[in-house]
């Protein structure tokens, strides 16, 4: 054989052995999707959730479900409730003293409000970011990353080796790898805005989580750093479904697949972002869409 | 009043309040330069390596006292320190709640109370009971003291910390206690130590509580359990006493104490700038 | 590629028992949270528990003595260790006249001291000033007393005593009258009023600080001087926040033990006189203590310190309830 012919079969060679392991990889995220319950449909359905502070009712009979693979986004004017509504799919609403739920959240099939269920189990699977970066001023950018591993039960925790690859794997799908690759010990404090919340996307996505709420992340960014997060965010949905609370219409239409309008804690519409936003079929939905309040 | 009259008052009341504030500040100079030119002659190499000389004699140092402050401090940290970061963290956690509200009321009581009462309260529990003076007893007294000064400043500085730096860890998947602990304590760890420290000069210059429980020892003795020389003691024995050696080594004395209380109240204050800068675009 | 391979079989092994975990009430955590939460509350606990316990040991300890003399150990003149006889007149009376004495001597200077940073001292000078103002709260009272033994006593005795004396002539009076043999009544108020400075200076400093600009405007306006918009305008404003800075000092000038053990005398005897000597309640507990002869002597010297502890309680709480109004607004 010649040397180019051998050239080409160990070209062959490679080929294959990358094919084999970008299907290995695939299959894996496949079973974790299905072995976590995951149907082509609906990741998360909510059933006429009601969200409470104190006496104050802030959402009011909400029904919607959010399917996999997809970027849904929530939008409203301020104080219509959808921060609160975003919170409450992951149990954060209820850290808040006086804070109260009723209703059903069907994550996966079961019910995460039932009694059996840890509220810390669900954030597990249902990471979310929120919208002033909030990296931990005392971790190094690595540790910050790290940070949701350390809290896994003894026996599942990732050794250093496989947590150095799992912080790699994270910073690269937030696009922040590049960035910080040398200096992973460093302090994630000095870095700059746009990166703060890449790094918290980052963070976030270390655990492998099924589901990533963002509320309004890029509200105080920069538009250059706005942006990148959006394609972050594009980018990432069909590894993880994605729920993503704005203030921003014109970022809603950008990124999203189906849009949710709120008004005063009520879902008024909820559709294919498109549709809604080209023909909307409530009046309070397109004045809000064609500017005339919010 | 004429007008003319009412700017001379003025003048005259401004002028005074010019001369109070000089006033206000002379006594410090006055007292530092004192203490630096008495103290500053004594302090050599001796001081701080020899134990005490002999009734009347020259030449004696203050090492066992300069120790046996750093072990009396110890011990009062073991007891200050716990106890004020704990109900610190309960009071920064449970803010409104009514037991909240009671408890730090009586942290401010404690922290009023003369350290003389607390000098009988530690004798009465610790050297009566057992016969002897000790420096636990010394740490207890001084330990009670440095509680409300520790509590204070722990709930401040996790009070500083932001809500959304708890949120974060929470939304992590983290426990509260563990967002409480390996998050939020952490981060307020820096001021925390800073007030440690300022606790720490204000107990190591008090003498009172040190009087019949510590009680001071002429010998080297670092044991928990027997009396203890502590600096500022040192000083109050040899400063009533009628011997012009030992008048010389209470200035030195008093000028290293001094020293120690301000560098470390200065360092800490100087360190307790903003602490949690998250960075900026 | 092996990269890829660990970190997809991770996943996937862990998204399975995570599935199946998130069902589970985690039983770890939330009894974490349990212990946490009853740490934190007992070591909060430990505090009322630490004040009732020296208020029941001090009270316990002095009981033999007050139940003995009854209302005489407070009215009492003769404090007599070897015959058993315990008045603490004379203590009382020296705590509450060397404190109102050192209030009369701070309190113009605080106020004044305070008065010059919050209104007229240039820029440049209101932080140097303010900070060797509060750096007098930093140094011990050892200190104090030692440079009070050594310096300020000496000074009284060799020339301030004298000048009251004979140079004005009014040695006869009883306010100057008597030996003069330097540790005194006076010194002891001249120490505690350096001491006690600082203390009404800071709260009067914030007090009016905090007074609003429109007041101060309001006055000029019309047509006030700068003295007359402060006496007029600023200071009834701040007057109980000031009040409560005083009352503050108060309690520190109450407990306070080495400056004044240092330079009074310690000796039981009520007088006239500023030049005579006297003694505290606080001095007469670190003066005796370690020497206390016999039970009753000791359990004397308790009873002192547990109405000392009511005195300084009782002082502090009105203080801070004095500052506390204060900042809800207006005097």
């Amino acid at each position: 054989m010649g040397s180019a012919a051998i050239e080409r079969d160990v070209e062959r060679e490679f080929e294959r052995e990358f094919e084999r392991d970008v299907a290995t990889a695939s299959a894996s995220i496949a079973m974790t999707r299905e072995g976590a319950g995951v149907g082509a449909l609906a990741c998360l359905a909510v059933e006429s959730l009601d969200a409470y502070f104190g006496a104050a009712r802030v959402v009011r009979g909400v029904t919607f479900d959010v399917r996999a693979g997809e970027v849904t986004a929530i939008i409203g004017p301020s104080g219509c409730g959808k921060s609160t509504l975003l919170r409450c799919l992951n149990r954060m609403h209820e850290t808040v003293p006086t804070a109260r739920v009723e209703g059903e959240v069907r994550f996966e099939g079961r019910d995460i409000y039932a009694s059996a269920v840890s509220a810390i189990g669900v954030r597990r699977h249902i990471g979310m970011v929120f919208q002033r970066p909030t990296p931990f001023p005392t971790m190094s950018i690595r540790d910050n990353v790290a940070a949701g591993l350390k809290i896994v039960p003894r026996g599942e925790r990732p050794d250093r080796r496989a947590t150095g690859e799992i912080v790699e794997r994270a910073l690269r799908r937030a696009a922040l790898w590049d960035e910080v690759k040398d200096r992973l010990n460093g302090s994630a404090v000095a870095l700059s805005g746009g990166q703060q919340q890449r790094l918290c996307i980052a963070r976030a996505l270390a655990t492998s989580p099924t589901m990533l709420l963002l509320d309004e992340p890029t509200a105080s960014l920069d538009p250059i750093s706005t942006q990148r997060v959006e394609e972050l965010v594009y980018e990432l949905r069909d590894q993880v479904t994605i729920v993503i609370v704005t203030h921003n219409m014109q970022q809603a239409a950008r990124i999203s697949d189906r849009t949710a309008f709120m008004l005063s804690g009520e879902l008024v519409e909820y559709g294919p972002t498109n549709a809604m936003f080209t023909t909307p079929s409530d009046a309070r939905t397109e004045a809000y869409i064609t500017g005339r309040f919010g | 009043m004429s007008l003319a009259r009412r700017r001379a008052i003025n003048v005259v009341m401004i002028t005074l309040t010019y001369v109070a504030a000089i006033i206000a500040t002379l006594p410090l100079l006055f007292i530092l330069l004192h203490l630096l030119r008495q103290g500053a002659t004594a302090v050599n190499w001796n001081f701080f390596t020899r134990m005490p000389a002999p009734t009347g004699e020259s030449g004696g140092g203050m090492a066992n006292a300069i120790v046996g402050t750093g072990i009396i401090v110890l011990l009062a940290s073991a007891l200050g320190l716990p106890v004020g970061i704990g109900a610190g963290l309960f009071l920064a956690e449970n803010r409104r709640a009514r037991l909240a509200t009671i408890v730090r009321f009586l942290s401010d009581v404690l922290n009023g109370l003369p350290s003389i009462v607390l000098g009988i309260f530690a004798w009465q529990l610790v050297v009566r009971p057992f016969k002897h003076f000790s420096a636990l007893a010394g740490g207890l007294a001084l330990g009670a003291m440095m509680i409300p000064l520790v509590t204070r400043a722990t709930e401040e500085m996790i009070r500083l910390v932001p809500v959304s730096m708890r949120e974060a860890a929470l939304a992590l998947g983290y426990s509260k206690w563990r967002a409480s602990l390996s998050v939020v304590l952490r981060t307020a760890l820096p001021g925390i130590v800073t007030g440690a420290l300022m606790a720490v000069a204000r107990i190591a210059g008090e003498t009172a509580p040190l009087i019949f429980t510590a009680f001071g020892n002429q010998f080297w003795s670092v044991s928990p359990t027997q009396p203890i020389a502590a600096l500022p003691l040192q000083i109050y024995t040899y400063a009533i006493s009628p011997y012009d050696d030992w008048h010389a080594q209470a200035w030195a004395g008093a000028l290293v104490l001094l020293g120690f209380v301000l560098v470390i109240s200065l360092a800490a204050r100087f360190a307790t700038r903003s602490r949690f800068g998250l960075g900026g675009d | 590629m092996d990269h890829s391979k660990t970190e997809a079989a991770w996943s996937a092994s862990s998204a399975r028992k995570r599935s199946a975990a998130i069902v589970v009430r985690m039983g770890g955590s939330s009894n974490g949270d349990r212990v946490y939460r009853w740490v934190t509350t007992g070591f909060a606990l430990f505090i009322p528990i630490l004040l009732l316990l020296i208020a029941a040991e001090v009270f316990v300890a002095g009981w033999p003595a007050l139940s003995k003399f009854g209302i005489g150990f407070f009215t009492g003149t003769e404090w007599d260790p070897v015959n058993g006889r315990f008045g603490a007149a004379p203590a009382l009376f020296g705590t509450i006249v060397s404190s109102l004495l050192a209030l009369i001597l701070a309190t113009p200077l605080a106020v004044g001291v305070a008065i010059f940073l919050s209104e007229f001292a240039p820029r440049w000078i209101r932080r140097p000033v303010a900070f060797l103002v509060d750096l007098l709260a930093a140094i011990p009272s050892v200190v104090y007393g030692l440079w009070g033994i050594l310096v300020l006593v000496p000074v009284l005795r060799e020339h301030v005593m004298p000048f009251f004396k004979e140079t004005l002539r009014l040695g006869n009076l009883p306010l100057f009258s008597g030996p003069s043999y330097g540790p005194s009544m006076l010194a002891a108020a001249c120490i505690l009023a350096i001491m006690v400075l600082p203390y009404i200076s800071a709260v009067s400093r914030e007090v009016l600080m905090a007074v609003p600009r429109s007041q101060r405007e309001a006055a000029l306006a019309l047509g006030a001087t700068r003295w007359e918009m402060i006496w007029d305008a600023v200071l009834p404003f701040a007057r109980s926040g000031i009040i409560g800075g005083v009352i503050l000092g108060l309690g520190r000038a109450l407990g306070e033990t080495m400056a004044v053990t240092m330079v009074i005398g310690n000796r039981h005897a009520i007088s006239a006189s500023l030049f005579a000597p006297g003694y505290t309640m606080a001095s007469v507990i670190a003066n005796e203590f370690s020497e206390a002869t016999n039970d009753l002597h000791v359990s004397a010297l308790m009873a002192v310190g547990a109405a000392l502890f009511l005195v300084t309680v009782l002082v502090n709480v009105i203080a801070r309830w004095l500052v506390w109004r204060t900042a809800r607004g207006g005097a």
